[in-house]
């Protein structure tokens, strides 16, 4: 569906180049959902807007359904973008139309009849839930409404493709989620493949099927969601990663830690890391049944990601003989992701 | 009495002429030129260098000439256009000479406060540039360059006081012969009371336009 080659972006100044992207290559199917993740000034922006051309690439190559984009004259550019929407951080609806008249604008720059786009603009409110502020002006809607008219405006020309430009970073958690939740269901009924960049992983934990991590104007990891949760490769997708999984233990939890950690010698805490099917196996119970441990659970924490559960747990292991040893090696054995956690 | 009042009237009739038609023209010449000094700036839609450069150093060389001097040197160019070089109607063409490149520098500004984002957006959607012209600038803008035509108005109702000069008229006029040269200083009350409130009228009119405008944003 998108292609994206050796792309690379250089913006000029007079203090010097800055190299915004640096040869990136990605691959988008129809259908993705699919996150761009990477902290401000990694070039996120940049790589959305040259799908579209906003910004003209320096070198390399972007197919859009086999269009070259980087080759289109500006008129068969302007056609292209109909096919394209996109939505901003920033909303950016014209303050001087109401919520109609804003979701009719890309109709009329496609120049439909009256007929045709007044229908449009009816289903597409009766879409985003926005039909009882048609006659609102932009002025008067909350941060979660003003995204939806920018939603309705996008699709409006029916795209192939939605780019979202930090769509869900000026909204509150609880309208973020009902922001995600209607992308998706736009992915889905509308079978829309969505592009969208954020500095959130839980943004991208939410809704993306597929994840980009960019650092400093390069992707430096990229693949199916489920792959990069269960195995990062680089420490910036680690980082990433933190903010939606227990990486970090609580304050109130390293004190319990501490004062556990001066009693038996063979008694260790550790932090079991696990994810997809082995969450449905008692491997708690089959230690303390095969190696005489006592397991006491600390601090627990299952998450659902893409359907798939994930977590991490905090268990103080009590044995005797040896037995706690053993029951590591046997979570090991298992596939687990096992730490012990000794300083804390 | 009656004569004082005659003189006051064809006086106020005179000056609201010739600053009506001027900035009418002003509005009709100025706001696109306000438009191409913004759409070919550095950066935006219609980026062009060599004509912004041009369009602005006229703009400036306009704006620099003080208006007494516009007046005179004008007066070949007046001639020309209007057939006259002397009276109200030729009035009109340097003071509208004057207001043009005002106007237009406040359009450009007006402009300029057109979020970037806004204009992204429609590029994004695929608008050719004058649909963004024509769509999103201008409509965006609007009350800001309608406070510009309030603030044109009453700049021209003070360049109008030496319209005199190429014997227009007006309300400076009259002040300035009757009220000053003749010491007639009722005249000169009068015609200041006339212009003060014919500036507050203008600001109040200008003023709920722009609220009229706003409405809602």
């Amino acid at each position: 569906m998108i292609r994206i080659r050796n792309l690379t972006k250089v913006y000029r100044s007079a203090s010097g180049n800055v190299r915004a992207l640096d040869n990136v290559n990605l691959d988008i199917e129809k259908g993705d959902i699919f996150g761009v993740i990477g902290l401000s000034g990694a070039g996120k922006s940049t790589l959305l807007r040259c799908i579209n051309m906003l910004e003209k690439p320096t070198s390399g190559s972007i197919e859009i359904d086999g269009v070259e984009m980087t080759r289109l004259s500006p008129n068969e550019l302007k056609e292209m973008r109909k096919k394209i929407g996109m939505i901003f951080q920033h909303f950016n609806l014209l303050s001087s139309r109401t919520v109609r008249g804003n979701v009719a604008f890309p109709l009329e720059i496609a120049g439909l009849d009256r007929e045709t786009i007044n229908k449009k603009v009816e289903n597409l409110l009766k879409l985003v839930g926005l039909s009882d502020k048609a006659e609102s002006y932009p002025s008067q809607l909350s941060g979660g409404q003003k995204q939806r008219v920018g939603i309705a405006r996008a699709l409006a020309n029916d795209p192939k493709v939605l780019l979202c430009d930090e769509a869900t970073s000026a909204l509150d958690p609880e309208t973020t989620l009902s922001i995600l939740n209607l992308l998706k269901d736009i992915n889905r009924q509308l079978g829309i493949t969505i592009v969208l960049i954020t500095h959130e992983m839980n943004v991208i934990k939410q809704i993306c099927n597929k994840v980009a991590v960019i650092e400093k104007s390069r992707v430096v990891e990229q693949g199916p969601l489920l792959e990069i949760f269960s195995n990062p490769t680089t420490e910036i997708a680690r980082n990433f990663l933190k903010s939606v999984t227990l990486s970090q233990l609580p304050e109130e939890l390293k004190d319990r830690i501490t004062n556990l950690n001066h009693g038996h010698l063979e008694d260790k805490i550790v932090k079991i890391s696990f994810f997809g099917e082995i969450t449905a196996q008692p491997v708690i119970s089959d230690i303390v049944r095969k190696f005489d441990v006592d397991a006491n659970i600390l601090y627990g924490n299952i998450d659902h990601i893409q359907g798939t559960p994930c977590g991490t747990l905090v268990v103080e292991l009590r044995g005797n003989n040896g037995g706690t040893g053993e029951a590591l090696e046997y979570l090991k054995k298992l596939g687990l992701n096992v730490e012990v956690v000794e300083n804390v | 009495m009656s004569e004082t009042l005659n003189l006051l009237l064809l006086a106020t009739w005179q000056t609201v002429y010739m600053v009506a038609v001027s900035v009418l023209i002003a509005a009709v010449f100025g706001v696109p030129l306000g438009v191409l000094l913004m759409v070919t700036g550095r950066g935006q839609i219609l980026q062009n260098d060599l004509l912004n450069k041009v369009l602005g150093t006229v703009v400036n060389v306009l704006r620099s000439v003080p208006f007494i001097i516009l007046l005179i040197v004008l007066i070949p160019f007046t001639r020309w256009l209007v057939g006259k070089a002397i009276g109200t109607t030729a009035a009109i063409v340097p003071l509208s000479a004057a207001a043009i490149p005002f106007m237009g520098r406040l359009t450009e500004t007006a402009l300029r406060e057109v979020d970037r984002g806004v204009i992204e957006a429609a590029q994004a959607m695929g608008a050719s540039p004058l649909q963004i012209i024509t769509r999103v600038l201008i409509p965006e803008a609007l009350p800001s360059i309608a406070a510009g035509i309030t603030i044109t108005t009453i700049n021209l109702v003070g360049y109008s006081a030496m319209a005199g000069v190429i014997g227009g008229g007006g309300l400076g006029d009259l002040a300035v012969r009757y009220g000053y040269q003749r010491f007639m200083l009722d005249i000169m009350l009068y015609t200041v009371a006339i212009l003060v409130v014919m500036v507050q009228l203008i600001q109040v009119a200008g003023d709920l336009c722009v609220r009229r405008l706003s409405k809602n944003r």
